[in-house]
């Protein structure tokens, strides 16, 4: 996104500023799919490889949309609702059928299932990069910084999504049936809650949610069958930061990565922006594996 | 024919020693390891470097036998290994996997932009096939020998570390850490010992695919071929056999490849989505064994302890 090269010292406050934008655009990103993230491992137990891909998946659903003469601002509701079907479906066929196995089997699963969402995409949408729409959009220009409309939406959409899964935690009885599986199962489970329900729950709202940080993610850049596959380990960065299980941590973790990203865009090449989700994962899960918020190992 | 036939053999081949190295973290150790295409193409890179003619594209190349290659191949792969796993090798098996993504996505971000070293997406070219002219019109039959023989020699080394004590704690750390860690063994150490081993024979198994192929590029180490199938072949013949891990290696590429003679056989409209689609039938195929055999088809049979047959022996009598 950021030019590169010319080292802290020599970015003014405009270029910061600017860096600091990118950074919390990206980083909203990042927290609507740590949410998923942090929910499945939460309830589930396992490390959910195909989420980047149910992200990538909720892209092109949304493209679908759109490609009918919808607007994006409706196009994201369909789109929500088939990636949560896709996610529930997948559980139905797989997943379910191997929770009595070792967790290290179901990460092996959801691998295979990322590698055939992918290419489904790829067969369904075809291989090279897409746009919702055609044509640049210009820019406001705000005292020197550049913002993009749809940088705006993103934020705002962002932000109402995470206060609506805020009251659905606290609110909604699946909701708290939810906070109780994430902190003990087998606890939950006598107390008579259906844990099979919640969990198809636990689905639908991670993918829903991956969905729309996919056609963000799309909003801002473009679409590509690797768009999400690429997320994936900021992804699991941020929750991790955010300490696994907490969604409110996903959040912050995301937030932290992405902006942690942008601003080593002033020190290192743009290309190795990766390397700055890695360092901080492997930095956390070494000094401090329970979050910052504290959360479980 | 014939030629396809030896054609699929080398393959089959290098895919072996791939599973094999695999094997090694994952079926022996418990080490969950999605970086497999790292690794690869950390040795066929060095051992491209290694070999081929000076070049002002990027570094060397130094003109060294392709034995010489091999070493630095292998050598180059163990040592990158060897830093990655001093700071990883302590993370839990799930976040151990999430991490090797962030280093295979690393070093195939530096294969990409680092030119002066690895000429970028441009590639290495003439990289030299070992044995050519030896025998006219049969160089690919000659490497398919030396590929058998790595092979072999793979193959032995892992059944010997196997049944080695040092395979025996390898086992005991997979299925519960802790207890080994009590037992007074240093688990950290066997990890990366483990880690480093089973790299290392991907280092090789890169640079015996360089030689073969003669040209690489990053696209070459597309995640979806060096990792996804290899997995895939390990879970299929079997973790922890190492008869099983050859049988999946080829069971899996004669699917992967009888798969294109049926995309072969597809309407022209549908020529750019053959790979996707051979890609989803190879996923499908995991979710299948996964769900039915998850051992795989020669399940894992650990040597029987000493102790115990002793043990039985004396009851009998």
């Amino acid at each position: 996104m950021a030019s590169s090269g010319q080292g802290i010292a020599g970015a003014g406050v405009t270029q910061l500023l600017q860096l600091f934008i990118y950074g919390l655009v990206l980083g909203s990103i990042y927290a609507l799919g740590a949410i998923g993230v942090s929910l499945t491992f939460g309830i589930l137990r396992f490390a959910n490889f195909a989420h980047g891909d149910l992200m990538t998946l909720g892209a092109y659903f949304a493209l679908t949309f759109v490609g009918l003469g919808w607007p994006i601002g409706v196009s994201w509701i369909p789109a929500a609702l088939a990636t949560a079907l896709c996610a529930v479906g997948i559980d139905q066929l797989t997943y379910r059928r191997l929770r009595r196995e070792a967790p290290v089997i179901l990460l092996i699963s959801s691998f295979g299932t990322a590698l055939i969402l992918r290419s489904l995409v790829q067969i369904l949408w075809g291989p090279n990069n897409q746009v919702y729409r055609s044509g640049i959009q210009l820019p406001w220009q705000l005292g020197g910084l550049r913002i993009k409309p749809d940088w705006v939406v993103i934020l705002v959409g962002a932000a109402l999504l995470v206060v609506a899964l805020h009251l659905f935690l606290q609110r909604t009885r699946v909701g708290k049936a939810m906070r109780a599986m994430a902190d003990n199962f087998d606890l939950a489970k006598v107390t008579g809650i259906e844990t099979e329900r919640i969990i198809l729950w636990t689905w639908a709202i991670g993918a829903a949610l991956a969905c729309v940080a996919g056609i963000f993610l799309g909003l801002d850049t473009r679409l590509h069958p690797t768009m999400g596959w690429r997320l994936l380990l900021p992804v699991f960065a941020a929750a991790i930061l955010g300490g696994i299980g907490r969604p409110y941590g996903a959040i912050a973790g995301g937030l932290v990565i992405g902006l942690a990203e942008e601003f080593s865009t002033l020190v290192i090449n743009p290309a190795y922006k990766t390397g700055v989700a890695f360092a901080i994962l492997v930095l956390m899960l070494i000094f401090r594996p329970t979050g910052l918020l504290g959360g479980r190992a | 024919m014939l030629s396809y036939a030896i054609f699929f053999l080398v393959l089959v081949g290098i895919y072996g020693v791939l599973v094999l190295g695999l094997n090694i973290q994952w079926g022996y150790a418990g080490m969950f390891n999605i970086g497999v295409g790292a690794f690869f193409a950390v040795g066929a890179y060095a051992s491209a470097i290694a070999t081929t003619p000076p070049t002002p594209e990027r570094l060397g190349g130094f003109d060294l036998p392709f034995w010489v290659g091999f070493a630095i191949a292998v050598a180059a792969a163990g040592a990158i290994a060897f830093l990655i796993g001093l700071i990883t090798l302590k993370l839990r098996s799930d976040y151990l996997a999430i991490a090797t993504i962030g280093i295979a996505e690393i070093i195939s971000q530096i294969l990409r932009n680092e030119g002066w070293l690895t000429n970028g997406v441009r590639g290495i070219t003439r990289i030299p096939r070992p044995f050519r002219g030896w025998i006219p019109g049969q160089d690919t039959l000659l490497y398919l020998g030396l590929v058998l023989l790595a092979l072999a020699g793979v193959y032995w080394l892992s059944e010997r570390a196997y049944r080695s004590p040092w395979g025996r704690v390898l086992r005991a750390i997979r299925e519960d850490e802790l207890a080994t860690l009590a037992a007074g063994k240093d688990v950290l150490r066997f990890r990366l010992q483990a880690f480093v081993l089973g790299s290392m024979l991907m280092g090789l198994a890169g640079a015996l695919y360089a030689h073969f192929v003669n040209f690489i590029s990053p696209e070459a180490f597309q995640p979806e071929f060096a990792t996804f199938i290899v997995w895939v072949m390990l879970i299929a013949g079997g973790s922890g056999n190492n008869r099983g891990a050859l049988l999946g290696a080829l069971v899996i590429w004669g699917v992967w490849s009888g798969s294109e003679w049926f995309t072969n056989r597809l309407p022209p409209q549908w020529a750019t989505r053959a790979g996707p689609l051979r890609i989803l039938l190879i996923g499908i195929l995991l979710q299948v064994i996964l769900l039915t055999r998850s051992q795989g088809l020669l399940p894992e049979r650990p040597p029987k302890p000493a102790l115990a047959t002793s043990v039985s022996s004396k009851q009998k009598g």
